[in-house]
């Protein structure tokens, strides 16, 4: 009994480990794909915001504040995703994939200019990192600490998945974005302007995604290496189409894909079932999903669509 | 006729200029980064054009990244978009290297089969993805993705089968069979003084004429271009449109599958453990992006590439981060993407200038 007390414990621990980056890139993505402008350049974003947060983390020691900046950095790369994709009529998910290649391939160059030839950057004081939040509170071993023991950012992030929600069915800007994401010809006859609403939206999702990937380093583990962000981008974006467009749904898809990967945690641990194939299982749920559910998910009707702005 | 060739020329050009600005662009993070750009440009050169062998090592490097060009540039042509190649290459690397080594024939017969396996696997791997598109509507670019990840994890987890892992750790599989290798007769080896040369390149050129004859001299190709010009136009003219769909990236699958063979049974000559998606299948795009998706095309942006990767292997010599491969081509396909503006703008500014 004790024993499945603990597991159990460690199981809500990696699955809240696992989840705050899934969560926040998917968020980051609701935003561009509810607005209309497909990105798979999410997972590059998250690859730029997890190396900005590692080197921010080390230069300014406030764990905070890198993420921050990793924020910024991510929605510098949605900055060229929205010129590629909103002024440019570049095909979506050829500009998402020139992204992808772009991100990582620059973390992994500045990364070798910046320490000495290596792909990794050298690993960081707990003290640079994001805090946790009931360090010490519980005793160690507990159930409860066995739960809890995770960096304060994680709580933020579900915090945020409401908020997201508040501002997509709560606010006038969320009508504005739902909206342009299905018919950008009616929203521009009616005086919104579908161009400034979309930037907004996917240099949000760049940030989101920057975010999503600096979770990684500045909180999971406590460095940059080229292999953090494997798939995570994918993840995120499978999740939120399971989860219908919507906050809420990517919320439940990126627990249930979080609580995969604890599933893969204890499973490594154990050495009963491969880690591989319980790694596959975030993909085949969202297909079985898609085959299941096909009708009932609701595609933004001008998604991917290249709207051009009438004169 | 004239105005075909004059659409043709225009791609070349603004294609040329995607590339320079690329390059001009890698240049500008060379130099934040400190290196000398032209260090690392002539080190590049020097490593593709310095030695007759490092030309038939840029051959060897481009041959997969042909296959799955050619994958992609038919899955665009046929108004479908394989970003489902990298997975496509990887289960047929790993159909290829699984009977390579499982499987002991006679050479004759065995290298046939391991390509066939490939292309077979490559081809159901996608045609997984056109039933989807087919029959339930879902978009292929998505569900690419998933069976993408999905083939890496399986890959990963066939190469730790005990059955096929090579013994004494490490984070591959055994050698593949010699029986199952398509290297060149080691006469030949000697004449180029490189030990991976082999069929290849090829395979790959004679796999970009038959595309091209299909594409342009076959009914099914007229077919498959119609569907995916206008699949409602398509049906009105009495073409079955989700045969053709599932005809394209059967295909399309079939060929980036190839690549994976070819990958195995020449240079690799075993499968390893993935850390990261290899990208043979998005770097496929680029190839089929910068020729134009025309198979012709493929074979010169394929080697372009693969001179890209070699050369790029040996730029840590001179202490610039290899990468920079990346990050010039992700600009490419930037600026390819927006082209099309441009290609807007110049069409009315001539036009005007006509006036």
């Amino acid at each position: 009994m004790d024993v499945l007390i603990k597991n159990l414990g460690l199981l809500i621990n990696a699955t809240l480990i696992a989840t705050p980056p899934l969560l926040l890139a998917a968020l980051g993505s609701c935003f561009s794909e509810r607005s209309g402008v497909v990105n798979i350049g999410i997972e590059g974003m998250m690859t730029i915001g997890a190396f900005t947060g590692a080197v921010m983390g080390l230069v300014l020691g406030n764990g905070w504040a890198a993420f921050f900046c990793a924020g910024l950095a991510g929605a510098a790369f949605g900055v060229i995703h929205a010129v590629a994709c909103i002024s440019f009529h570049a095909d979506q998910t050829i500009a998402g994939t020139a992204i992808n290649f772009f991100g990582p391939g620059l973390a992994v160059f500045l990364c070798k200019a910046m320490f000495d030839n290596s792909s990794d950057t050298p690993a960081m004081d707990p003290s640079c990192k994001l805090p946790k939040l009931f360090e010490g509170v519980f005793p160690v071993g507990s159930f409860w600490n066995n739960v809890l023991n995770v960096y304060s950012a994680a709580y933020l992030v579900f915090i945020l998945a409401f908020v997201c929600w508040f501002v997509f069915y709560k606010t006038k800007f969320g009508a504005h974005l739902r909206a342009v994401g299905e018919h950008p010809e009616a929203c521009e006859s009616l005086g919104i302007d579908v161009y400034k609403v979309r930037y907004i939206c996917v240099i949000l999702s760049g940030f989101l995604a920057g975010l999503g990937g600096a979770f990684v380093t500045l909180a999971t583990i406590n460095q940059f290496r080229p292999s953090v962000i494997v798939g995570q981008g994918f993840i995120a974006i499978a999740a939120v189409i399971f989860g219908k467009f919507s906050p809420g749904g990517a919320m439940k898809a990126c627990l249930l894909f979080g609580l995969c990967n604890g599933i893969k945690t204890l499973a490594a641990q154990s050495n009963t079932v491969s880690p591989n194939l319980i790694s596959m299982i975030p993909y085949i749920v969202t297909i079985l999903a898609l085959v299941l559910f096909v009708g009932k998910a609701h595609t933004p009707a001008a998604n991917g669509k290249i709207f051009v702005k009438s004169k | 006729m004239n105005k075909k060739k004059s659409i043709l020329e225009s791609n070349v050009f603004y294609t040329l200029i995607a590339i320079a600005a690329g390059f001009l662009i890698g240049a500008v993070f060379l130099m934040i980064a400190g290196i000398s750009p032209a260090t690392a440009y002539g080190k590049l050169l020097s490593s593709v054009f310095g030695k007759p062998k490092y030309l038939v090592w840029t051959l060897i490097y481009a041959s997969p990244l042909i296959f799955t060009g050619l994958s992609v540039a038919f899955s665009f042509r046929t108004g479908v978009f394989n970003i489902g190649a990298e997975g496509q290459f990887v289960v047929g690397s790993l159909a290829a290297c699984t009977i390579g080594i499982l499987v002991d024939l006679p050479a004759w017969i065995h290298v046939p089969l391991c390509i066939l396996a490939a292309a077979a696997a490559g081809m159901v791997w996608s045609l997984f993805v056109g039933l989807l598109k087919v029959k339930r509507g879902i978009h292929e670019v998505l569900s690419f993705i998933m069976f993408n990840w999905i083939a890496f994890y399986l890959s990963n987890y066939v190469v730790n089968l005990k059955i096929i892992h090579k013994e004494g750790g490490g984070e591959a599989t055994k050698d593949v069979l010699d029986s199952a290798k398509i290297l060149f007769p080691e006469g030949l080896q000697k004449a180029l003084d490189c030990s991976s040369a082999n069929w290849g390149f090829i395979m790959a050129l004679v796999a970009a004429a038959v595309i091209w004859v299909i594409i342009e001299k076959t009914t099914l190709g007229y077919k498959l271009k119609a569907v995916g010009y206008n699949s409602h136009g398509a049906l009105y003219g009495g073409i079955n449109a989700d045969a053709s769909v599932l005809t394209a990236l059967g295909i399309s699958g079939a060929l980036a599958g190839l690549g994976g063979a070819v990958q195995i049974l020449g240079m690799a000559g075993r499968l390893s453990q993935f850390a990261g998606q290899e990208g043979f299948g998005f770097e496929g795009i680029t190839v089929a992006l910068i020729g134009s998706s025309s198979p012709i095309g493929c074979i010169f942006s394929g080697i372009f590439y693969g001179a890209m990767k070699y050369g790029g292997s040996k730029l840590s010599m001179v202490k610039a981060p290899s990468e920079v491969v990346n990050i010039i081509m992700g600009c490419v396909i930037l600026f390819i993407a927006i082209s099309q503006v441009f290609r807007m703008l110049f069409a009315r500014f001539t036009k005007k200038e006509g006036k």
